[in-house]
């Protein structure tokens, strides 16, 4: 039996998203420039995120790397080149259309009202009511929570959770939108070892599934373990960008950290391996 | 990569039991509370319509509303039916309306401002509000005809909310802290501007607007009903349909735009729809507080916060509230008649200090 429709929902004409082949491009920065007051905080940014692999944005406090990803998301305006979404300028898309393309996960998590965990997951349907896919909500819903391990506390408060409880419902709920297009700032650092590698596996599993990823990441370990890309961000700028294993090393690390490291392979994986040079 | 294999299985066995428990239990509490609500609003319009000086009983209520609509039924004597039609029911139905704008326009707030203490006492819209009518009383202005009262209250609620929302928010935020210290501040200054409207005021004036500010649907007519329909049942009408957006809203302004919503639109529509609806209530009842904060709060604890359910509740809550607490203020001290506003006052601080209490010692408080 058909639930009856909520009369009060206004159904709207929206460009639903077409399937994208793996390899493509889902979002690009062309020579991107984004001030603050006068001061550049992002110059010449050339950098695509493609349907499939897992990027990562890596640097140090304050390079960009939080400032990029708003601007992937059409959060903040373009001061010059320009961002594309799915093909398309970003300031061209109604705010409706890109919450079809693209699912952001901010640093913190916060709520004004204590929604049940289940409620703020399926927040994240929101966009796609109305359309022919709102019948995937709960599947979507269901598969977002248990990837995310939050299934256990489906029916408790938000506020009632701990950080890294809330950090993980917050990743469900980005999960559960099923964008092509993940923007996902720091969602490790709130996490145990465990839930740091959970979160990196579900990076990878979207990706497999021809999702485009954007992550920022502190660690560089997770960095070189799971992304197909890294991008170094250094004063606002792109120092280098590609796969891990070629970009991350001793030399380029050392200097935009300021601080010397050393880098060798995994005795096992042959994935880098970054520490920092310490003298004991 | 395959050693992760077992525990995803684990996960998801995990979950499939409890999968298709979903939404149910909500929905259908929210279905009870509602035709509570529906069902106790009734009973006390009936006995409020029944119930004063002159005692009508219900039976011959329910047969003068059926003759009237044409429905069978029988019209009463002479005074019965000119008490029932004349006196009781306009001042039921204006109850109905102020409280049910009072409740909407707090659940509102609350979620505009994703702050629980928003209510428009309490941040000082109704004090804003309420110096457009006085002005408007003060000044004897008659521009509308009846409507110039509320005009004029929505113009100045209007302006007070736009003020106190520039004042209190700071990178997508408000703080309690900020929001409260507003408030005050604009209640300050609208108490001053009515002192000033009541020193220049002429004694009938002054006695009008006294009584006014005092909280009271005593003098309700149907040109008063009329004077405020429009604004409340717009602003009722229009409210609903952001309960959705709303609920995302409390992630956050950034992140309910990444899930579609247009956040300054919503903003500005559901601004102007606070400040017409506060603007009904205060342009005939004056100032009554804690309706809008009580009724929120309240059906919140009882089914939770989603704003599909809150927002018409409010408004029904709201509605029962005041009708039951004016037919509270025109019985209990019979044949005197207590100020609504004092009442609702009354009542409400305690459950303010209530709340802050429970607060505190369930989340520290309201940082």
């Amino acid at each position: 039996m058909r639930a009856p429709r909520n009369p009060f929902r206004v159904r709207v004409r929206r460009l639903l998203p077409a399937p994208v082949s793996p390899g493509s491009p889902v979002a690009e920065a062309r020579g991107l420039r984004v001030l603050r007051g006068r001061r550049p905080v992002l110059d010449r940014i050339a950098l695509t995120a493609h349907a499939g692999e897992v990027l990562a944005l890596v640097g140090p406090n304050g390079a960009g790397k939080s400032t990029l990803l708003a601007a992937l998301a059409a959060d903040l305006p373009a001061d010059g080149g320009e961002i594309r979404i799915d093909g398309h300028p970003a300031d061209g898309w109604s705010a409706a259309e890109l919450a079809l393309r693209r699912a952001v996960l901010p640093q913190s998590a916060a709520l004004s009202f204590p929604f049940p965990v289940e409620d703020v997951v399926r927040m994240g349907r929101a966009p796609w009511a109305g359309t022919e896919r709102a019948e995937e909500d709960d599947p979507a819903v269901a598969a977002a929570m248990a990837a995310t391990e939050v299934t256990g506390f489906a029916a408790r408060p938000f506020s009632a959770l701990s950080g890294g409880e809330r950090a993980r419902v917050a990743l469900a709920r980005v999960l559960a939108q099923r964008a092509p297009l993940l923007l996902l700032d720091e969602p490790t650092a709130a996490l145990d070892l465990r839930h740091q590698e959970l979160v990196l596996r579900i990076c990878r599993e979207r990706a497999a599934a021809g999702d485009a990823v954007v992550v920022v990441l502190h660690d560089l370990g997770l960095a070189a373990a799971y992304a197909d890309r890294a991008a170094v961000l250094h004063d606002g700028r792109i120092a280098v960008a590609g796969p891990p294993a070629e970009v991350f090393t001793g030399e380029l690390l050392g200097e935009v950290y300021r601080q010397p490291v050393e880098v060798f392979p995994h005795p096992r994986t042959g994935a880098p391996l970054v520490m920092p040079t310490r003298e004991t | 990569m395959t050693a992760t294999s077992p525990e995803r299985t684990r996960a998801g066995a995990a979950a499939a039991p409890e999968g298709p428990r979903a939404p149910k239990p909500r929905r259908s509490s929210s279905f009870a509370l509602t035709a509570g609500l529906l069902a106790a609003l009734l009973v006390c319009c009936l006995l409020s319509a029944g119930l004063g000086a002159y005692h009508i009983s219900l039976g011959d209520v329910l047969a003068s509303v059926q003759h009237r609509l044409g429905l069978g039924g029988a019209a009463l004597d002479r005074v019965g039916e000119s008490v029932l039609w004349n006196v009781r029911l306009p001042r039921v139905v204006l109850a109905l309306l102020v409280g049910a704008s009072l409740g909407c326009a707090g659940a509102l707030m609350q979620g505009v401002f994703g702050n629980p203490l928003a209510e428009p006492g309490v941040i000082g819209i109704s004090s804003g509000a309420a110096v457009g009518a006085v002005a408007s009383i003060a000044l004897g202005l008659n521009f509308l005809g009846n409507w110039t009262v509320t005009v004029c209250a929505f113009a100045a609620g209007l302006a007070t909310v736009l003020l106190v929302y520039a004042l209190s928010r700071s990178g997508g935020r408000t703080e309690v802290v900020t929001l409260i210290l507003t408030g005050i501040a604009v209640n300050a200054f609208a108490g001053a501007l009515i002192g000033l409207f009541i020193f220049f005021a002429d004694n009938a004036q002054i006695s009008q607007i006294t009584f006014w500010q005092l909280g009271s649907l005593a003098q309700a007519t149907w040109s008063k009903v009329l004077a405020v329909l429009p604004c409340a049942v717009l602003g009722l009408l229009v409210a609903p349909f952001h309960a959705r957006r709303l609920d995302l809203l409390a992630l956050g302004e950034r992140p309910a735009r990444h899930l579609g919503v247009d956040v300054e639109r919503l903003r500005v529509v559901l601004v102007l729809v606070v400040a017409l609806l506060t603007a009904a209530a205060v342009a005939v009842a004056g100032i009554i507080s804690f309706v809008g904060l009580l009724v929120p709060h309240l059906l919140r604890m009882a089914n939770g916060p989603g704003h599909r359910f809150l927002v018409p509740g409010s408004a029904l809550g709201g509605a029962l509230v005041l009708v039951v607490g004016d037919l509270a203020a025109r019985t209990v001290a019979a044949p005197a008649e207590l100020p609504l506003g004092v009442l609702t006052a009354f009542f409400g601080s305690p459950f303010f200090f209530w709340l802050l209490r429970r607060t505190r010692r369930k989340q520290g408080g309201w940082a």
